[in-house]
C-alpha cells in the first residue's frame, strides 16, 4: 500500500511516517507550503508549516529514506483558511482556522493530490483514531487524553475516514518523543505548535488588518442594556469571553458577551452573563453520514481541549443542532466547533451559530 | 527512459570541462597567490581560463571578473551601477517586471536605499521594445538592466538595440546573460553592453562559479571584503578549477552554437507543435524569438506540480516556472507579467532541452505530456467545471 505522509517538520508527523514505514507501507513524504512569510527576518514563533519546518521534514524523510517533496497550496490556503478567517472576525465571529486547514487542505486539497499521484492512503500525525466496524468508518479520540485532536477532524466524511491513518493515535505524546529520540530525529525535542502558523506574533487583530488591508473601525461598547460604556478598536480585536485589552475600567470587571458586526458594536457584561445553557451548532456533519433522527444523550466540546460537557442533542431538518447543557456553560463563541460524543467515539459536529 | 528537459535549471556537465578542472583538483592544487611554483601554476591556469572567456565575449581579460554564479554577478553588477550613479545624484534604475529574482530583490534593496524603479511592462509574447527602454530613460537614470534571454519563457530580448539606446543616452546597460550565454552571439565589442552577468553551469560547465564581465571603466563594487584577489574586486581564494572548467564549457559552446542552435530549434518547433495540439493549452513567450531549447506551455485546468510529480514517474525531469524559489512553485511572476491568469499560470510546465535531444526523446515528450495532463484533468474537479460549463475557460481551444 502506497501512503503519502504529510510531515509538518513537528515531531508528530515524523514519528508517524516512521511507524509508517514500520508497519511495511510505501510511503512519500511531503510538507504542504501553505504561505509566504511577508518578511524573511520576521519572529519565527511556535508555529507549524514555516520553510525551516519543511527543512526539518526532509532531513526527517531523508533518514528513513523515503521520498520527498513540498507542494505548493499557497493559494488554497489563501482561499479557503485566510479569506474565511478575515470574513469571520470582520462578521464578529471568531473562526478557527485549524479546522479550516484540516478539512480544505490536508484532507482536500492534500487528498485530491494523494490520489493524483497513486496513493491509497493519506496519513498525518494527528492524535486520533480511525475503526472499522459493521462496514462503516468510526471516528475515535485519540488514547493519549492529554493530546486528543478528535475536536478539529470531526467534518471527516467515510471517504474521507477510508483513505486516511492516524499511526499516532494509540501512543502517548511520551512514546512519541522517546521513539524520536530513539531514532535521533532532528525535531524531537522541538517544542509543540501552539499560535497559528499565519500569526507567528500572536497579533490576530493584526492580522485581520494586514490580509484584509483595512484598519479595524472603531465603534461602540455596550452593556447588555444597550447603553454606551466606550470606544472599541475594531470587532476583530474581540472574542467572546475575553476580559483583558478591553481598555474600560469598571467598577466589577467586565467580559465580551456578544458582537454584532450590523451596528458594528460589541456587549460587555458581568461574568454570569457570559454563562448559557444552550447552544446551537449549523453545518452538522455527522461521521457515520446519518443524522439521528431523535434528540439523544451525548457529551459536547463547545472549544479545544475542553473537557467534555454532557448536554442533550436535539437534530434539526436544516442541518442545525440544538444543544441543551445540564450546566450553564461559559462563553459559547459563534464560529467555534461544536463536537459531540459517545464515549470515545466522534457522532459529529458543527460550527456554533 | 530517463529524459532530462530542465537544462534551464541546469546542465550536466560536458567531459571536456570535467577533464579540463581535474588537473587543478588533483595535482595543481595550489592557492594563486602563493609564491611558489604550484601557486603559479594555479595562477596561471586562472589567467588562462579568464583570457578564454574573455575571448569568447571579445572583450578584454581584464574585464572579466570571476565570482560564484549569476546571482552574485547580477548583484554586483547592478550595485556597481547604483554606486556609480549615486555618486553624480543618480538613483534611478530602469528593468523589467520578469527578470530573474536576482536583479529584481537587488533593485528591491536599492528602492529601500531610496533608489527609483521603472519596471517595463512585458508583452504578451513575452518581449520589452528598445523604445520602451528609451521613453523609461530620465535624467537621474543610471542604470538599465534587461535580461538577454527569459529563464522561464525563454524570450530573447532585443539587448542589441536596447544596448545603443543606452549608449547614445549614456546610461549605462547591464545584461544577465544566464540562459544566452552558449546559446546566442555575445560580443562585448559588437553590442553596447557594459556589464554582463554569466552562470557556468547553465552551458554544461561547474556550478558556484560565474562571471561579471564590466568594461574597461567601468570598475566593480566590491562585495566581498578581504583579499586582494580579482583584483581587488572579489575578496576570496579563486575557484581555480572551476573557473577552467568554466573556460573549457564556454568555448565548447561558442564553437558548436550555429549548429546546436539551428538542430535544436528544429526539435524545440516539433515539440512545440506537438504540445499544441493539446486542448486548451498556449505556448508562453513569442514562438520564434526564444531560446533554441525552451518549451514553455501553460494547460488549463491542472496544477503545474501535479504534472511534474507524474512526469518524473515518467522519467522526465521539468520544471514550471523557475528552481529557484526554495523548494516551492509560486504561480510565476514571469507568466503573471505576460498577463496569464492565476489559475493559468498555475498549470504551466517549462521543458528546456539539451544537445543531445533527439526526435525520439521529443516524440516521447508529446506523449508522456498529452497523456499526463489527460489523466490529471480526467480527476480535477476544476477541468470539470470547465468542461461543464460552471466557470468559463480562460484558454482557447
Amino acid at each position: 500500500m502506497k501512503v503519502l505522509a504529510a510531515m509538518s517538520g513537528g515531531v508528530d508527523s515524523s514519528v508517524a511516517a516512521l511507524l509508517l514505514l514500520e508497519r511495511g507501507r510505501h510511503v512519500v513524504g511531503c510538507t504542504m507550503k501553505l504561505f509566504d512569510r511577508a518578511d524573511p527576518d520576521e519572529p519565527r514563533g511556535r508555529t507549524c508549516c514555516s520553510l525551516d519546518d519543511a527543512e526539518d521534514a526532509r532531513a526527517v524523510a531523508r533518514r528513513l529514506g523515503i521520498p520527498y517533496a513540498v507542494f505548493n497550496f499557497t493559494e488554497a490556503f489563501s482561499g479557503e483558511v485566510l479569506d474565511r478567517f478575515v470574513r469571520c472576525y470582520r462578521s464578529g465571529v471568531t473562526p478557527n482556522p485549524c479546522i479550516d486547514c484540516n478539512r480544505y487542505l490536508k484532507f482536500g486539497a492534500l487528498l485530491r493530490r494523494a490520489e493524483v499521484l497513486g496513493c491509497d492512503r493519506l496519513a498525518t500525525g494527528h492524535y486520533a483514531r480511525i475503526e472499522r466496524k459493521n462496514g462503516r468508518y468510526l471516528l475515535k479520540k485519540a488514547l493519549d487524553p492529554s493530546k486528543d485532536q478528535s475536536y478539529v477532524l470531526y467534518f471527516l466524511s467515510q471517504d474521507q475516514l477510508a483513505r486516511t491513518e492516524f499511526p499516532l493515535g494509540g501512543l502517548l505524546k511520551a512514546e512519541v518523543r522517546a521513539i524520536a529520540e530513539r531514532h535521533g530525529f532532528v525535531n524531537a525535542r522541538k517544542p509543540d505548535s501552539q499560535d497559528l502558523c499565519f500569526v507567528p506574533d500572536g497579533d490576530v487583530a493584526g492580522a485581520v488588518e494586514r490580509l484584509s488591508g483595512r484598519a479595524g473601525e472603531p465603534g461602540a461598547f455596550l452593556d447588555p442594556d444597550g447603553r454606551i460604556l466606550g470606544r472599541h478598536q475594531g470587532i476583530a480585536r474581540y472574542t467572546v469571553g475575553q476580559r483583558r485589552g478591553l481598555g474600560l475600567s469598571a467598577g466589577a470587571p467586565l467580559y465580551v458577551c456578544g458582537i454584532s458586526a450590523a451596528d458594528n458594536t460589541v456587549t460587555l457584561g458581568p461574568r454570569e452573563a457570559l454563562f448559557s445553557s444552550e447552544a446551537a451548532a449549523g453545518d452538522f456533519h455527522w461521521i457515520s453520514g446519518e443524522a439521528p433522527k431523535t434528540p439523544f444523550r451525548c457529551r459536547a466540546r463547545i472549544r479545544y481541549r475542553q473537557p467534555e460537557q454532557p448536554a442533550l442533542a436535539v437534530p434539526g431538518a436544516d442541518g442545525v443542532v440544538r444543544l441543551w447543557f445540564d450546566e450553564p456553560q461559559r462563553a459559547v463563541t459563534p464560529g467555534q466547533a461544536a463536537v459531540l460524543y459517545d464515549g470515545d467515539l466522534v457522532l459529529g459536529g458543527g460550527t456554533l451559530l | 527512459m530517463y529524459l532530462y528537459a530542465d537544462n534551464a535549471a541546469t546542465t550536466k556537465m560536458s567531459r571536456t570541462a570535467i577533464e579540463a578542472m581535474l588537473p587543478f583538483l588533483d595535482g595543481v592544487y595550489g592557492n594563486p597567490s602563493s609564491l611558489h611554483s604550484c601557486g603559479q601554476k594555479a595562477k596561471e591556469a586562472l589567467e588562462d581560463a579568464r583570457d578564454r572567456i574573455a575571448r569568447c565575449l571579445n572583450a578584454s581579460p581584464r574585464e572579466i571578473t570571476f565570482t560564484s554564479g549569476g546571482s552574485e554577478s547580477d548583484n554586483q553588477a547592478i550595485l556597481t551601477a547604483a554606486a556609480l550613479g549615486a555618486k553624480k545624484g543618480k538613483r534611478h534604475v530602469v528593468s523589467t517586471a520578469f527578470e530573474h529574482h536576482a536583479v529584481l530583490h537587488t533593485l528591491k534593496k536599492l528602492e529601500r536605499q531610496g533608489f527609483a524603479v521603472t519596471l517595463l511592462d512585458v508583452a504578451p509574447n513575452g518581449l520589452v521594445t528598445p523604445e520602451q527602454a528609451a521613453a523609461a530613460i530620465r535624467e537621474d537614470t543610471c542604470l538599465v538592466t534587461v535580461m538577454a534571454a527569459n529563464n522561464e519563457i525563454g524570450t530573447v530580448q532585443p539587448i542589441v538595440e536596447i544596448g545603443a539606446v543606452c549608449r547614445e543616452k549614456g546610461v549605462l546597460f547591464h545584461t544577465d546573460a544566464v540562459q544566452a550565454a552558449g546559446h546566442l552571439p555575445l560580443d562585448a565589442a559588437a553590442q553596447h553592453f557594459d556589464l554582463l552577468s554569466l552562470s557556468a553551469h547553465k552551458f554544461h560547465g561547474p556550478k558556484g562559479c560565474g562571471v561579471l564581465f564590466a568594461r574597461r571603466g567601468v570598475t566593480p563594487e566590491r562585495l566581498i571584503e578581504g583579499g586582494a584577489q580579482e583584483r581587488g574586486r572579489r575578496a576570496g581564494t579563486e575557484n581555480v578549477a572551476a573557473a577552467v572548467g568554466m573556460a573549457a564549457a564556454l568555448e565548447e559552446a561558442v564553437r558548436d552554437m550555429a549548429p546546436t542552435a539551428a538542430r535544436l530549434t528544429a526539435l524545440r518547433d516539433r515539440l512545440i507543435d506537438g504540445l499544441r495540439r493539446i486542448p486548451y493549452s498556449a505556448l508562453n513567450g513569442d514562438r520564434s524569438a526564444r531560446l533554441p531549447g525552451n518549451v514553455n506551455f501553460c494547460f488549463e485546468g491542472i496544477e503545474g506540480e501535479s504534472l511534474l510529480l507524474l512526469l518524473d514517474d515518467k522519467g522526465i525531469a521539468a520544471s514550471s516556472g523557475s528552481a529557484c524559489t526554495s523548494g516551492s512553485l509560486d504561480p510565476s511572476h514571469v507568466l503573471l507579467a505576460i498577463g496569464r491568469p492565476h489559475e493559468v499560470a498555475h498549470g504551466s510546465l517549462r521543458l528546456s532541452l539539451g544537445e543531445d535531444a533527439d526526435e525520439a526523446q521529443i516524440d516521447y515528450l508529446i506523449r508522456a505530456v498529452s497523456e499526463t495532463v489527460a489523466y490529471l484533468r480526467g480527476m480535477s474537479p476544476l477541468w470539470h467545471d470547465l468542461e461543464n460549463g460552471r466557470r468559463p475557460h480562460v484558454l482557447a481551444r
